[in-house]
């Protein structure tokens, strides 16, 4: 291991690589912060850069722009509701609010710490266990994905609070609805799609957060102009804020950054989870671990809320590149279209790619490293000038969003019928809105949703129809044992509370 | 201008107009340039071909110039809509398409089928292979079948697609020739075939019904074993692995890419269209691409493509009928 660190090293540290770094990180960042371009679109356009350059400055390259877009979505999240990349929805959760309250800059620089953090941990774990977790990678199955699943689901919790309750499960559902539209896999059987061929590959993620989330952002803040000044963009304080943080905040987020650096990277290490459901289950698990007090805050634009989930998603996608170098799967669209460009190389990623090859593995994750430094040096200097974004008149600001969100979906399809699909989702998404209907559950309902069907199902063909495989498998019975606990727990505390002042009660008659 | 200047411009239009008629009269056989037109986004199995057969072109100098065109949606039905819609205009256009295009016409997902455009060429495929984990307890494709005609719900096929689609299809073909009920297959249906490929080594399924340039990574290194392809004869990159023809069962099953005009373009165009394209596989140029893509090749110039596909609709068209995805 230790030359092939050497190898890696020496492959990382050349002149050229440490370009390509940055190069691929700036790119990366740059492409990931536009709303609706995501790491596919971006490492889409590096590929023919990467033909003519070896194997390992490629591969160097196209993980600094996936990084660096990843990195870059959350800034679009964070400042204008836009996530880009559906590993950065819950990012905005509680990075939108704070962008609201005028803390924009603390936000910004939050997620960049988070990021560097969660993704330089993640990397130190590939270092040491890499091929030894090609092991974990395989020992999930369609059971234990769906348990997972249903657990991510329960982070709609914290959309729940202020008697909102039912109106979160509502738009939960309507999310669930939505993600079956299209060709059913298991039995090959189109649903809704209303006889349109347009519907038939079912509704791309892209599309409903670009228009549920930034399309309607946009043209509420046009309505809202006329009417009172709370709704949408309009109430975003054009101030920054400071960059800096206390010593009394980053006492309370370190536990949490590591928590979630831990928890993202496995299950970015599971080819069916990716950095998505990781941030989402790391945006549960910190809701669910704070204090009643905490919780309240969860929302509406808690530090730890924000930097759960930005560092669950960099240590994920660390954490994909163990199945997509070890055994040649890819977990995600964008590991697909690396593992594309490997194979273009003559190179065959799989358990002899570190024998084969070690010097394109090794380089890989040294350059891990070297990008997250990058990034955090690209970054958090740019923050004030990323930020001013905010500050642009409201004329621009709003055109702009609606351009890059519209082209960021057409760009990936290449499909009128989206274009005005959006626009139909637009409008339902601001009838919503006025209505305080939160988008978010919605957007959780629909990203869960499918996986979590096809799990399902799934599960049900290989256990020929029984539900024994809910308890069938340790994993399963343990995930979905801690799921029961989580749902349990608001109301076991409230029972343990009105038991206890009852007693108290006691207590005082006597 | 005097006159002299007059006559001699006058002159000069005429023979420009002249050129010009002779130009369009060329035209019909005029090839340098193609628009290929990709039913799918970036990056996907259609973009590579097209893009790949483009650069192999261009690279060769076959080509003098090369454009490309993404146009997703139903399943491949738009681009084929917007061929015979914008047939006048999409004179040097070529469409490139693959098997699923008999699939998806044959279950109605979009009213076209290959008839309604001009087939060009079928250029490289891919075939089908069985696979499984390298402790699994089958060595050979008989025991699988004999397996599953005691009990079909102990081999569980799985694949990378969903339930009707290829790897399903292809599944069933290999069922029926060994005389078993493809009806009773259970198929276990993935997101991709990288995940159908985890499922299998994790050990959640047995078989898994996929191709053979997706399994050749993992077959090589040894985590997985190929039991029987689809193809005719043995293939070059597996010596070692039994096709279901050789083993006494008629199932020959090639999944093809290939390349599709207008209607309206003529016959001579498209022969010559058809003729550059299996011209491009001698070159130098285009056997980097091939490998470093994994195609291999399979050319089948336009009316041998016709009868081909003709054929594999038939064959595809029975099957289906009797898995109940038609009626």
């Amino acid at each position: 291991m230790l030359d092939g660190l050497i190898i890696g090293f020496q492959t990382a540290m050349s002149m050229q690589n440490i370009m390509f770094v940055i190069f691929g990180c700036f790119v990366g960042t740059f492409i990931g912060m536009l709303p609706g371009l995501g790491p596919i679109t971006a490492i889409a356009l590096m590929i023919p850069i990467t033909y003519g350059i070896d194997p390992s400055s490629g591969m160097i390259l196209m993980a600094g722009v996936y990084y660096g877009a990843i990195f870059g979505g959350s800034t679009s999240s964070i400042l204008i509701n836009a996530p880009g990349v559906a590993g950065t929805v819950a990012t905005s959760f509680d990075g939108y609010p704070m962008a609201c309250k005028g803390q924009a800059g603390k936000a910004l620089a939050i997620a960049a710490y988070a990021s560097f953090s969660g993704g330089t941990i993640a990397a130190v774990f590939l270092l040491v266990a890499a091929p030894m977790l090609s092991k974990v990678s395989l020992s999930f199955q369609s059971p234990d994905y769906f348990a997972l699943l249903l657990l991510g689901l329960t982070a709609v919790a914290a959309f729940s609070n202020k008697g909102s309750f039912l109106k979160s499960i509502m738009m939960t559902l309507f999310g669930l609805m939505l993600s079956t539209i299209g060709t059913d896999q298991a039995s090959g059987v189109e649903r809704f799609t209303f006889g349109q061929i347009d519907l038939l590959d079912g509704i791309s993620f892209l599309l409903i957060a670009m228009s549920m989330f930034a399309l309607s952002e946009a043209l509420l803040s046009i309505i809202s102009n006329n009417r009172d000044k709370k709704l949408g963009i309009a109430s975003v304080t054009t101030e920054v804020g400071s960059l800096k943080l206390t010593r009394a905040e980053i006492k309370e987020m370190a536990p949490t950054v590591a928590r979630s650096s831990v928890l993202g990277f496995f299950v970015g290490v599971l080819p069916g989870a990716g950095a998505t459901i990781a941030s989402f289950l790391a945006y549960g698990m910190e809701r669910n671990l704070a204090s009643a007090k905490e919780k309240l805050k969860f929302g509406k634009g808690s530090l730890r809320g924000l930097a759960a989930p930005e560092t669950a998603n960099n240590a994920a996608c660390s954490g994909s590149f163990v199945p997509l170098l070890t055994l040649g799967i890819p977990g995600s669209g964008t590991t697909a279209v690396m593992l594309g460009a490997l194979m273009s190389y003559g190179i065959e990623p799989g358990p002899r790619l570190f024998v084969d090859n070690p010097e394109v593995f090794w380089s890989v994750i040294v350059s891990m490293y070297i990008g997250n430094v990058v990034l955090l040096f690209i970054n958090l200097p740019l923050i004030p000038y990323i930020a001013k974004a905010l500050t642009l008149p409201k004329q621009l600001l709003t055109v702009l969003i609606l351009f890059f969100s519209l082209i960021g979906v057409y760009l990936v399809s290449f499909n009128a019928f989206d274009i005005f699909m959006m626009a139909g989702f637009a409008v339902i998404a601001i009838g919503l809105r006025l209505l305080n209907f939160s988008m978010s559950p919605l957007i959780l309902g629909f990203i869960l949703g499918g996986m979590l069907e096809q799990n399902l199902r799934r599960s049900l063909t290989l256990s020929d129809g029984s539900i024994s495989f809910l308890w069938d498998r340790p994993i399963t019975l343990g995930i979905l044992t801690v799921t029961a606990l989580v749902l349990l727990m608001p109301i076991i505390s409230t029972l343990r509370q009105a038991l206890s002042s009852t007693s108290q009660e006691k207590e005082a008659d006597i | 201008m005097n006159i002299k200047q007059l006559t001699l411009a006058s002159m000069a239009i005429g023979l420009l107009s002249f050129v010009s008629t002779s130009v369009v009269a060329n035209e019909k056989i005029d090839i340098k340039k193609i628009h290929f037109l990709i039913p799918g986004g970036p990056g996907g199995g259609w973009d590579g071909t097209a893009r790949g057969t483009g650069e192999a072109l261009m690279k060769s100098g076959k080509l003098e110039n090369a454009s490309y065109q993404n146009m997703s949606g139903g399943g491949g039905g738009k681009a084929i809509a917007y061929m015979i819609e914008t047939a006048e205009k999409q004179k040097n256009t070529l469409m490139v398409s693959s098997t699923p295009i008999v699939v998806r016409s044959l279950s109605g997902v979009f009213p076209q089928s290959f008839r309604d455009l001009k087939p060009v060429a079928g250029t490289i495929a891919d075939f089908g292979a069985f696979v499984v984990r390298k402790d699994s307890k089958y060595y050979d494709w008989r025991d699988v079948l004999a397996d599953f005609k005691q009990n079909p719900r102990k081999v569980k096929f799985s694949g990378g697609s969903s339930r009707g689609s290829l790897d399903h299809l292809v599944a069933a073909m290999a069922i029926k020739a060994g005389r078993a009920k493809p009806r009773k297959l259970v198929y276990v249906a993935y997101d991709g075939g990288g995940k159908a490929m985890a499922a299998l080594l994790s050990g959640e399924t047995a078989i898994l019904s996929t191709g053979v340039g997706e399994a050749l990574t993992m077959a090589k290194s040894g985590d997985v074993r190929i039991l029987a392809i689809t193809s005719k004869e043995r293939l070059k990159v597996l010596p070692d692995t039994p096709t279901l023809t050789e083993m006494g069962y008629n199932v020959v099953f090639a999944n093809w890419r290939g390349f599709f005009a207008a209607p309206t373009m003529s016959d001579e165009k498209v022969a010559a269209y058809a003729k550059l394209l299996g011209d491009v596989q001698e070159t130098p140029e285009w056997t980097e691409i091939q490998e470093r893509n994994g195609w291999v090749n399979m050319y089948n110039p336009d009316s041998e493509f016709y009868a081909f596909l003709e054929k594999q609709e038939k064959d595809l068209g029975v099957l289906m009928r009797e898995l109940g995805f038609l009626k």
